[in-house]
């Protein structure tokens, strides 16, 4: 415990910013998938830092949680990935606009 | 400098960098081997940080399960090197300033409210949180209804991705 928390929080931010930069930047949809895996794991980075450093466990359950829904998460996104890639070939987010008008 | 310090800043290190060599690299397959590092490293600091169970689970969840996921789609699809970045340049400056002063003003946020005032930890507190045997009582008392709908949410997901990725028969 000889580490201030504040160092915790800031790495969260970083890996969190990090994510939401490669989500804006990057145009493969796969890529854009694993960014948001990134913002998912630098909030469980806040979560369980503030869990061990008040002595109380319901972080830590909040991020075995969120591992729950990652895991769906990744499971429907990347199936949805698949029926895309198989009706228009292409995995590039600015080429799959059929919901825009 | 004592070991904890050193261990952090080892693993936080490697965590940083391969964040940000993950959403730099062409290949999608570098990017995501760069992934699972860093939740590996992020296992480490969560083993710093007392939390074994969290640890152990993200290593067989999140590095096991979910990367295997992503390498085996990105194997499957084509692999794109072509585009690395999107058709309208300006989307990417956009997005790395409003992210430098995102990072800016969260930094600020966080040394203006000094959350390690308020509180004072105790290491026998924080070894207690992390062991199985607490989380399991709390997963098992009080999160009962939560624990519930997350095995319905995963029942759900299995079934969306077998009806969503299954072969259309005409």
């Amino acid at each position: 415990m000889n580490i201030p928390i504040e160092y915790y929080l800031v790495l969260s931010a970083f890996m969190f910013i990090v994510g939401v930069t490669g989500v804006l930047t990057r145009r493969n949809a796969i890529i854009v998938f694993m960014s948001i895996e990134l913002m998912l794991n630098s909030a469980n980075l806040t979560l369980v830092a503030f869990s061990s450093y008040l002595g109380n466990s319901v972080g830590q359950l909040f991020v075995f949680f969120v591992m729950t829904v990652a895991a769906a998460e990744a499971a429907v996104g990347l199936a949805i990935i698949i029926a895309i890639f198989r009706n228009k070939l292409t995995m590039n987010i600015d080429e799959i606009n059929i919901l825009k008008w | 400098m004592n070991l904890e310090i050193i261990l952090f800043i080892v693993f936080g290190g490697i965590a940083a960098v391969s964040s940000v060599l993950m959403i730099t690299r062409s290949n999608p397959v570098i990017s995501a081997l760069f992934l699972v590092l860093n939740f590996a490293s992020l296992a480490g600091l969560y083993l710093l940080l007392h939390a074994q169970f969290i640890a152990v689970a993200q290593v067989i969840v999140y590095a096991g399960a979910i990367m295997v996921l992503f390498l085996f789609v990105i194997m499957l699809l084509k692999p794109e090197h072509d585009k690395l970045f999107s058709t309208y340049p300006q989307i990417k400056k956009f997005a790395v300033v409003i992210g430098v002063l995102i990072f800016i003003q969260l930094v600020y946020m966080i040394f203006i409210t000094k959350p390690s005032s308020a509180e004072n930890p105790s290491l026998q507190a924080s070894i207690k949180a992390g062991t199985i045997e607490q989380i399991g009582l709390e997963l098992y008392s009080n999160y009962i209804l939560p624990f519930e709908a997350a095995g319905y949410l995963l029942l759900v997901a299995t079934i969306g991705a077998l009806v969503l990725a299954k072969k259309k028969f005409e």
